[in-house]
């Protein structure tokens, strides 16, 4: 298929940037988005442009470094999928798409479509870890008995890979599912109760210093989330953050 | 306890609260306009009552306003760091595919809604004040009927009532329900309350439009 591709062109971090349009043909329905731009940089390579810069790493789902808002949706139109699981066969032969970064103050643009998603490794350093001793005298996880439904919960939470999409859906570019799923996961733990207090409070004010905007619960997120965090994290970190703060 | 005022989750507690606050005091306006479509004597006598009684007054209506005030204060604040939160719009954003177009305007129906509380003011409210706190006119307890039946006589303004309790019911279809999340209330028993939220936002701004209809046609 032959598609027209409106793509965010920026140098770097300090320019303005645009959208500039590019043609590419021969693409197969089998091919993955990311190697459909491959394909695309491969052209640009040949005539010594420069080619589009994007993140990408495992390429199977699972890092969390691909991104890519397509055609105003994160991960692009298919659900439960990242960009580098997106395969062309989703679009048409003829098809204009457009694919723009990640948009949010706290994820400035490197370069293209690269953005800076450091915000979210320092709402993880901020509490987004326990107290268990991991040398020397480990402790076998299964001594202390866990719940079924809280371990499932918990585990689900825990699948996700820090990717972004919720922050580019949401129209307040709010953090508040990736926040909420990284302060679950230890939260429905026995081994979490240690920080819990100090970990909501630590991991909230960071998503608030790092200029993320606020919830007004409209869900996006969680539609958009590749791995299908659900937004009753959200309420779990309302309900652990008022806990805490009356409290401490 | 300090962090609870710039805490961006506070804010959205605090945002739920006063959403839920105002519910309930719709509920009860509702009530006492609901009596005045099949007694005019149980509507002068609730509302001579709530018009005198010093606790009401002096205690609920305060209340009331700062309710208000503060929850589109707190809308206005949270929407413009909202946009803030992202400098560079989307050359293209599909706000549809995953969102509501209420949850995502909330602010426009919001906006609507406090237009319309002017208008109201400048009915009811203002006039009210007038009456009792400036004028000082004696209390006449079977005045109340008489005077909303003249409030609903022009069609322009019966229009104008109906088009705002569509917005209200447009803000309550979202605002709601969403105050349980934001309370940290969704579990298996939320699924019932968020049932009866929708229910309620649709059939409490209704009933407003179907008496301010009878209303304007008992004139
Ligand atoms: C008397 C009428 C009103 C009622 C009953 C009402 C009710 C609510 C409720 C229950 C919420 C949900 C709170 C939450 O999700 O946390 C809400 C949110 C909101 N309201 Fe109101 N509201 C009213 C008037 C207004 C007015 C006059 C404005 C002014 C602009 C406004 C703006 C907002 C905004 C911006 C939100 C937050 C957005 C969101 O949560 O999605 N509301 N309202
Ligand atoms: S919650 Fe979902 S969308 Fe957000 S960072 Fe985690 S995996 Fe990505
Ligand atoms: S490249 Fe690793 S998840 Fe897409």
């Amino acid at each position: 298929m032959n598609l027209t591709l409106k793509i965010w062109r920026q140098k770097d971090a300090a320019s303005q940037g645009s959208i500039v349009d590019y043609q590419v043909k021969g693409i197969e329905g089998d091919m993955s988005f990311l190697e459909m731009l491959d394909v695309l940089n491969e052209q640009l390579i040949t005539k010594g442009d420069d080619p589009v810069v994007f993140d990408h790493d495992c390429r199977e789902g699972i890092c969390g470094a691909c991104s890519l808002q397509i055609n105003g949706e994160p991960h692009g139109p298919d659900r439960l999928v990242t960009t580098c699981q997106l395969h062309m066969r989703k679009f048409n032969d003829g098809d204009t798409i457009y694919i723009e970064p990640f948009r949010a103050k706290a994820f400035p643009v490197v370069k293209d479509l690269m953005v800076d998603r450091s915000s979210f490794d320092r709402i993880q350093q901020a509490g987004g870890y326990v107290s268990v001793n991991t040398s020397g005298n480990t402790i076998d996880a299964n001594a202390i008995p866990v719940n079924k439904d809280d371990a499932d919960e918990s585990f689900e939470a825990a699948t996700c890979i820090g990717c972004g999409a919720c922050v580019a859906a949401c129209k307040n570019a709010s953090a508040m599912l990736f926040t909420s799923a990284k302060v679950s996961q230890f939260a429905l733990l026995p081994q979490g109760q240690v920080e819990a207090t100090d970990r909501v409070l630590a991991m909230v004010n960071q998503m608030d210093e790092e200029g993320f905007g606020n919830c007004t619960n409209t869900g996006a997120c969680e539609i958009e989330c590749p791995k299908g965090i659900s937004l009753e994290n959200i309420a779990r970190m309302n309900r652990e953050y008022l806990k805490a703060s009356l409290k401490g | 306890m300090g962090g609870l005022i710039k805490s961006s989750i506070a804010r959205k507690v605090a945002m739920a609260l006063s959403g839920l606050f105002l519910v309930f005091f719709l509920l009860q306006h509702f009530t006492i306009n609901f009596t005045s479509i099949f007694s005019a004597d149980v509507f002068n006598e609730l509302s001579h009552f709530m018009g005198t009684n010093p606790l009401v007054q002096f205690a609920l209506q305060p209340v009331l306003i700062f309710g208000v005030v503060f929850h589109f204060v707190m809308g206005f604040v949270l929407e413009l760091k909202n946009r803030n939160a992202r400098a560079v719009k989307y050359a293209k954003y599909s706000g549809g595919a995953n969102a509501s177009w209420v949850s995502r305007n909330m602010i426009y129906s919001g906006l609507v809604i406090l237009a319309f509380l002017g208008l109201h003011f400048y009915d009811f409210w203002i006039p009210e004040m007038v009456h009792k706190y400036v004028e000082f006119a004696p209390e006449d307890p079977t005045r109340y009927y008489p005077e909303l039946l003249h409030r609903f006589e022009s069609p322009v303004r019966t229009g104008l009532y109906v088009v705002s309790f569509v917005f209200l019911a447009l803000h309550l279809w979202h605002g709601f329900a969403s105050s349980f999340q934001s309370v940290g209330f969704n579990n298996k028993y939320s699924v019932a309350a968020t049932k009866f939220a929708k229910a309620f936002s649709i059939i409490i701004p209704l009933g407003f439009i179907v008496i301010a209809i009878i209303l304007h046609l008992t004139h």
